[in-house]
């Protein structure tokens, strides 16, 4: 591990008004470091989306502070928030949000176009990446003739193929069978994790635990542990 | 085109079942809006035929007139008043009046017949057969080769009829510019020959035709003319009358306006409901880029160009329709009253402006309150 990636400091969010206003994180504070796959981990409901959120400038905590590469996000208007997302932060969905009516290619490339590249080079980019992923010969079809794993890559594909220096996993092994999901996190650490990236991943898959260099556990809104993974 | 449009456009060109519904709504509703304007306009233009084949610059009526046809007849002083007018350089009357006349076979067919001033035939066709000067001919009429000239069996020089139990000889065959609107022949002769033939009242001048001295002159005729109990009307006024007659007092405006709205509402309604279900379809998606880190202005741009791409091109689709239709009707029917226009194309454009602004207004109210955390919530 090398630099500081991401600082969060007393993290809280609270949801809802009155009777029914619940704490979904409560006073959570952690570091995460480029070259780092950080796992955040706990079972449904205890805050792991709701943080993964906060620190990924998407949802505004209502108390404490995201600093990424020393950048307090949450003081950022919201259009400097969002170009830091598009050019800091990858995201990778559980669902994978791959446009159906676009091809592979043009789903790939989709941060790049939104970061006004031109069209020919954003493709050109793009299929390097496919290539990375391993889904070259695909890059024309559209994503629904693609399978769960495969479509799993190319939203991989799109969120490293602007280069950010932040990739964040929601439950990237939800939608897939178990051989898949391993298959697919074990490309992630060995193919895209870099000195220069830290990845955070949620999840509350035990068979992908293997892969983790840290185990962030959470419980009712809270950090109960921080465990060492174990590389394959 | 700009990538994150490109994008835009291949999503909603790529979705074939929801831009063909889009497509077909929205041209249907262009299709309907422009026919029935474009009909209106042509009814309104063939009502002022007269008006402009005449081509006299000022007409002098009774203030009742709502039409050429349902002329008020004048005393002839008015023509003699009107002509010591200052400012005006010549005057001259014209009657229009309906008459019958008898076929050949035996059959009667309603005719139009204006007659001109025998002095100078002021307001005549031009001629593609014959000699003007020939209408000073015994018992001649000079007969408009239009879409109606075959109900009087297409006579030619020389061809004679009864009208209104006179004889009746066809001395010259003219064109003009528009045909009548109600789908009868006109024929033309001199104006006493016309009083002459035709059974009238006691007075007899239908219009005045007036030849300002100059623009400026037109205002102290009309007040002149309007001291003496009558009303004088440039031609664009007096189309503009004819025109709000028809609208207004007729029910056929109200009825084509009627018609457009609902076109307009039919077009909308398709158009807003496919457009909603599209980008509900696709909310998840967008939520996605809008967490990936686009702006709400480009989401917001994205589905205005949607919008506006496909409300285009149907317009295009909807005046194309409408014009082939109209093209095709006339060529079976050369009466057909219908013109695509100018303000045709402004008003059916002007409707679709706003289908496409309502339809990307439902897409945008939702696409911005969607919270990119509610993708990671899933």
């Amino acid at each position: 591990m090398t630099s500081l990636a991401i600082q969060a400091t007393g993290l809280n969010r609270w949801f809802g008004e009155g009777d029914a206003r619940t704490q979904a994180v409560k006073d959570v504070s952690f570091e995460a470091f480029f070259g780092e796959m950080l796992y955040v981990e706990g079972p449904s409901g205890s805050g792991k989306t709701t943080l993964l959120s906060m620190i990924s400038g998407i949802l505004r905590p209502s108390s404490g502070t995201v600093a990424i590469e020393g950048q307090d996000i949450w003081n950022l208007t919201a259009d400097e928030l969002a170009d830091f997302r598009l050019h800091k932060i990858g995201f990778v969905f559980q669902d994978f949000h791959l446009f159906p009516r676009l091809s592979t290619l043009e789903n790939a490339a989709m941060s790049l176009v939104m970061r006004r590249m031109d069209w020919g080079k954003a493709m050109d980019e793009a299929m390097r990446y496919l290539e990375v992923v391993g889904l070259k010969d695909r890059a024309s079809l559209p994503p629904v003739k693609l399978s769960g794993g495969e479509q799993q890559r190319v939203a991989i594909a799109r969120a490293i193929a602007g280069q950010p220096d932040l990739l964040v996993f929601d439950e990237p092994t939800a939608s897939l069978d178990g051989d898949t999901g391993r298959r697919i996190v074990e490309f992630v650490k060995k193919k895209i994790l870099t000195d220069e990236k830290c990845i955070i991943l949620v999840t509350h898959d035990n068979r992908i635990f293997e892969y983790a260099d840290r185990i962030m556990k959470m419980e009712d809104g809270q950090v109960k542990a921080f465990q060492k993974g174990s590389r394959p | 085109m700009k990538g994150i449009l490109r994008v835009a456009y291949k999503l909603i060109v790529n979705d074939r079942a929801k831009f063909g519904a889009l497509l077909v709504g929205i041209t249907f509703a262009v299709f309907l809006m422009t026919m029935m304007t474009s009909m209106f306009g042509g009814i309104l233009g063939k009502a002022s035929s007269t008006v402009t084949n005449v081509g006299a610059r000022v007409w002098v009526m009774d203030p009742g007139v709502n039409s050429v046809a349902s002329s008020i007849p004048m005393p002839d002083y008015v023509l003699d008043a009107v002509r010591s007018i200052n400012g005006v350089r010549y005057a001259v009357p014209l009657y229009s009046g309906a008459a019958l006349v008898k076929l050949r076979n035996g059959t009667y067919q309603a005719v139009t017949v204006i007659g001109l001033d025998d002095a100078t035939l002021l307001g005549r066709p031009n001629l593609v057969e014959g000699k003007i000067e020939d209408l000073y001919g015994e018992n001649a009429f000079a007969v408009v080769r239009d879409s109606e000239y075959s109900k009087l069996d297409s006579p030619k020089i020389g061809t004679e009829f009864e009208l209104n139990d006179h004889r009746a000889v066809i001395t010259g065959i003219g064109e003009v510019a528009v045909s009548g609107l109600f789908g009868i022949p006109t024929l033309y002769t001199t104006y006493n020959r016309a009083i002459q033939y035709i059974p009238s009242m006691r007075f007899t001048v239908s219009f005045v035709l007036v030849e300002p001295k100059s623009e400026a002159s037109i205002p102290a005729i009309k007040g002149v003319v309007k001291a003496m109990g009558y009303e004088a009307l440039t031609a664009r006024e007096f189309k503009e009358k004819i025109a709000n007659f028809y609208k207004y007092q007729t029910g056929v405006g109200t009825n084509v306006l009627l018609m457009t709205v609902i076109s307009f509402v039919v077009g909308l309604s398709i158009s807003a409901q496919t457009f909603y279900t599209f980008i509900l379809e696709n909310l998840e998606k967008l939520g996605a880029l809008k967490a990936i880190g686009a702006r709400g202005s480009v989401l917001v741009s994205m589905i205005l160009f949607q919008a506006t791409f496909t409300s285009l091109t149907a317009y295009g689709l909807g005046i194309g329709l409408a014009s082939l239709t109209i093209a095709a009707v006339k060529l079976r029917l050369p009466s057909y009253a219908a013109t695509v226009t100018l303000s045709n194309l402004v008003t059916a454009f002007v409707m679709v402006v706003i289908i496409a602004a309502v339809s990307s207004f439902v897409g945008i109210r939702k696409v911005i309150r969607i919270e990119p955390f509610e993708i990671f919530r899933g």
